[in-house]
């Protein structure tokens, strides 16, 4: 089996529901099991995609069954490679308080993307920040240790 | 007496109450609502309550439960009862530890740890 055959790309659009996220989900972890990442980097790219989808699902598109959410999935020997788009009017990730601050602390929400960021290697939001970018390499010695955030 | 409803078990170790969570995966919100649905009333009924949850079926859980996991302390403290949590995975303690969780909420290896200092006779 060639390099190539190991490349896979797919694109989805779903109804803003939770069973599709979940689909969804099902399917880019199989893959990635596939394709050889480890139970620690597995865990740490589904707890990824759940956040994001919530983030999509819930604040993005509010909840809206008539909307939709984008995903774009590439998966190579090196990295998985996942964008997830919603309807939404986008955020500032910058603006989202550090949940780990005392007077954060026992906040009910606002950790999503702070454990995005610590268990992907690359996360990136487009200008609009309705679209997050999250990569996770495979090789990358730190795929099974979630990464500490720097603190404010 | 003991008591079990689809989401969690709950025993009562005389005043301790050990609630033992039933699903391997904890996602989506009727789950979260199941288990908020359980442990309103169990801590209203109980003030004061000594509460241990036990962690020991659960394999993967989102920043959701953490969520409700502090809705559920607030209630507890309200009533001057005490939140125990036990037998919690290492790579769920992670995410307790990235959000720095592990700071505020009281945390056992296993049951009998986290029943040592509870008052546990009438």
């Amino acid at each position: 089996m060639t390099k190539q055959d190991h490349i896979l790309h797919r694109s989805w659009e779903l109804p803003n529901t939770d069973a599709a996220a979940q689909q969804t989900c099902t399917k880019i972890l199989k893959h990635a099991a596939e394709q050889g990442f480890n139970e620690d980097a597995t865990f740490g790219i589904h707890l990824a995609l759940e956040e994001a989808f919530t983030n999509a699902l819930k604040h993005g598109n509010q909840s809206n069954p008539n909307k939709k959410i984008c995903v774009e999935f590439l998966i190579t020997p090196e990295k998985m490679d996942i964008s997830i788009t919603d309807e939404g009017q986008g955020f500032d990730p910058d603006d989202v308080p550090d949940p780990r601050c005392n007077q954060n602390l026992y906040k009910i929400s606002g950790r999503g993307v702070l454990l995005i960021k610590a268990y992907m290697d690359i996360v990136e939001y487009n200008k609009r920040g309705n679209c997050v970018h999250m990569v996770k390499y495979r090789h990358d010695s730190r795929q099974s240790t979630p990464r500490a955030q720097n603190g404010s | 007496m003991d008591k079990t409803s689809p989401n969690m078990s709950i025993e009562f170790r005389g005043q301790v109450v050990v609630a033992t969570l039933a699903d391997e995966k904890i996602l989506d919100e009727t789950q979260l609502q199941a288990l908020q649905g359980s442990f309103m009333p169990l801590i209203e009924q109980n003030p004061g309550i000594q509460l241990v949850v036990d962690f020991s079926n659960v394999k993967f859980l989102t920043s959701s439960v953490l969520g409700l996991l502090i809705r559920i302390s607030k209630k507890v403290y309200e009533t001057e009862g005490t939140l125990r949590l036990c037998s919690i995975s290492r790579k769920i303690l992670e995410i307790f530890k990235i959000t720095r969780l592990d700071r505020i909420f009281e945390i056992y290896p296993d049951v009998d740890e986290a029943m040592v200092g509870l008052k546990k006779s009438q």
